[in-house]
């Protein structure tokens, strides 16, 4: 890679190089976030009232709880292109057994979470113990989830009980329910990077052989990862039901590209090993940000799509370009 | 099932390596599965094998074919190659080249240049944003999707226009000899092409070599940035020119006309035996891979059931093909 400087190509990426630090991903992240936040702040004048706040922590806990379950597998060295048709089929199996009534509160979230953690559990065992490519089983089994969530509901309907809708609005202490949600999830992920399970995805993604030979039990491992990965995503699926109070078997659809998305702005790389959930949840609110301002801004509606795309690319560019670069491994 | 499956390849491998070898080669595989559901569809609907129900089908095959073609030169280049914009692409080339055109053989020229040359120059952007910006592949053409739907929104104001020129229908729909539909043709000469590209030319071999080790291409002096992009730029020309015979098909043009095509276009060719890790495979597989998701498409319409298990069976046949073949080694070498 340094032995040829001579093309014009390489020139610039010798230079590009150059500007590069050490761990500036994870400031960069943070950097994206205080440019997005300000953004907000700039061009919609309500950006911290109240309701305001409520809306858009009601809107970001399901992304960031899915930002966060690609996180686990893509440090793990996988990726997850089927957390949207989980979440989806999650959600809507969840919504058909709450059926509106208060009493199955508690088992609606329970399903949705088992049947969260069982699409992982199918991703995991397929990936694992038939040694497929993570990127294209999980892309198989998103449109047997997705399938699978038309059968159960068919078209967008059913309802949510009314506590669980009233609830996820709420304003504790000052501040509304989303927000306390999304400082639990934070508080999740440090629990979780406690875990064992969670510093072996990391020894897993970061390099399988040598796990293989430390006595990491690495399908195991795997399996866990897509698991938990699903479980999250059963989580999400609950979020998105209490912020819409009904069930609709498209809802997952642009998340898993939101979530790939926010994984590589949180500076997680995908070659696997390296990157905290944190970095994840805090790119998930940035892309919402992104996304949000533009809405806000002012920008015709025709121009709204390329806008966004563009600035995305930009956020995507500034993450990739600053991310540490000890192994490159392509 | 896919395991039980798997079993039975390992014991005839074991048995001899030429026998394994042609019984284990994806495109056989592909070949034999896709011949099992024409004579499934046969035997469940006569006339599912009629000559003119196979012509059809290999005519809707030929769209996802040709935007596959990009599809397959993207993935070879490895590096999590991918590209997730053909659909879109392909939509807003035939966007571009109907408005063109509006229904005149005097634009056909124009229109069908013109949008190609549009299409190369955001693959190139792709292929800038993979190697320059290092934006991986997924998340790089995941964003030029929405760039690109944002063009289309902006070029069209919402409301697509124009029509194909008469000589591009006649072309795509025409029976030009032996009543086969001129696509077909264009489509064989195009898979003659992608596998003269792939196998003859230096571009071709760069390509497999950067697929197989970016860092052994590189230190053998290939320029590792300059294949990479001239793979994203084939990526959308293909799609582009797969956008416009399908417009020549349909004649008509909608804003979501081939957005539809990028999760086929990537079954296909993993269908095909191209390795999704890059480096080995070809085009001839992928041919095979989009007839065979189409007659499974047509044959599942056939059968009356619904889209909601048309997707769940599109999955489980493509995890159980590639259990066939797809399969890593052990970490216990």
């Amino acid at each position: 890679m340094t032995d040829t400087v001579n093309r014009p190509a390489d020139r610039l990426a010798e230079l590009v190089e150059g500007v590069r630090h050490a761990r500036m991903s994870t400031w960069m992240v943070v950097a994206l976030l205080a440019v997005a936040v300000a953004t907000n702040a700039a061009v919609q004048d309500n950006f911290f009232t109240p309701y305001s706040m409520t809306s858009t922590t009601a809107t970001l806990v399901p992304l960031v709880l899915v930002a966060l379950a690609q996180a686990v597998v893509v440090i793990g060295g996988g990726i997850d292109l089927s957390i949207g048709a989980s979440v989806t089929v999650a959600s809507v199996t969840a919504v058909v057994v709450m059926d509106g009534q208060e009493s199955n509160l508690l088992a609606g979230a329970a399903v949705a979470v088992a049947v969260g953690a069982g699409c992982g559990l199918v991703n995991g065992l397929v990936i694992a113990l038939l040694r497929l490519q993570p990127i294209i089983v999980t892309f198989a089994t998103a449109s047997v989830f997705s399938g699978a969530a038309l059968l159960v509901l068919p078209t967008p309907g059913g309802s949510v009980p009314a506590s669980l809708a009233r609830g996820y609005r709420e304003t504790m202490l000052g501040l509304p329910a989303g927000a306390w949600l999304l400082l639990a999830v934070l508080g999740l992920w440090f629990l979780l990077a406690r875990t064992r399970l969670v510093r072996h995805v990391y020894a897993v993604g970061g390099d399988p052989a040598a796990s293989y030979a430390s006595l990491v039990a690495v399908p195991r491992v795997q399996i866990l990862s897509y698991v938990l990965c699903g479980a999250l995503g059963g989580l999400a699926a609950i979020a998105l039901l209490a912020n819409s109070g009904s069930g609709d078997p498209f809802v997952g659809l642009g998340m898993t590209l939101d979530s790939v998305a926010a994984v590589v702005i949180g500076g997680i790389a995908l070659t696997g090993g390296r990157g905290s959930g944190i970095g994840a949840a805090l790119g998930a609110v940035t892309l919402a940000l992104i996304e949000n301002s533009i809405f806000f801004a002012g920008v015709p509606t025709n121009y709204r799509p390329l806008v966004s795309g563009l600035v995305i690319i930009a956020a995507l560019a500034l993450s990739a370009l600053t991310m540490t670069d000890r192994r490159r491994r392509r | 099932m896919s395991t039980v499956i798997h079993r039975e390849v390992s014991v005839v491998a074991d048995r001899s390596v030429g026998w394994a070898a042609v019984v284990r080669d994806p495109i056989v595989i592909a070949g034999v599965v896709t011949v099992a559901l024409v004579v499934v569809g046969e035997l469940v609907s006569p006339g599912f094998a009629g000559w003119g129900q196979i012509v059809n089908m290999l005519r809707v095959a030929s769209f996802l074919g040709v935007v596959a073609a990009g599809q397959t030169i993207v993935i070879l280049s490895g590096g999590g190659g991918i590209d997730l914009s053909v659909g879109k692409v392909a939509t807003f080339a035939a966007i571009v080249g109907s408005r063109i055109m509006q229904g005149d053989d005097a634009g056909v020229a124009a229109g069908i240049v013109v949008p190609l040359l549009v299409c190369a120059v955001i693959g190139l952007v792709n292929g800038l944003g993979v190697t320059m910006l290092r934006i991986p592949p997924f998340v790089m053409t995941l964003g030029m999707t929405g760039v690109v739907h944002g063009l289309i929104m902006v070029y069209t104001n919402g409301r697509a226009d124009g029509r194909a020129a008469p000589a591009l229908t006649t072309l795509v729909n025409g029976k030009i000899v032996l009543g086969l539909p001129g696509v077909l043709f264009l489509w064989v000469a195009i898979a003659i092409l992608v596998t003269w590209l792939l196998r003859r030319t230096t571009f071709g071999w760069r390509l497999f070599a950067v697929g197989a080790n970016t860092q052994a291409a590189e230190l053998s002096g290939v320029p590792v940035r300059r294949t990479v992009i001239l793979a994203y730029v084939a990526g959308s020309v293909f799609a582009g020119l797969g956008g416009l015979l399908l417009v020549g098909y349909t004649e008509s043009v909608m804003l979501n006309l081939a957005d539809d095509y990028t999760m086929p276009a990537i079954a296909a060719v993993i269908i095909g035996g191209t390795l999704a890790a890059g480096g080995v495979g070809g085009y001839l597989g992928t041919a095979v891979g989009a007839v065979t998701l189409t007659v499974l498409t047509s044959l599942l319409t056939t059968l009356n059931i619904g889209s909601a298990w048309r997707t769940i069976v599109n999955g489980v046949v493509l995890v159980a093909l590639l259990s066939f073949y797809g399969r890593q080694k052990r970490l216990r070498a």
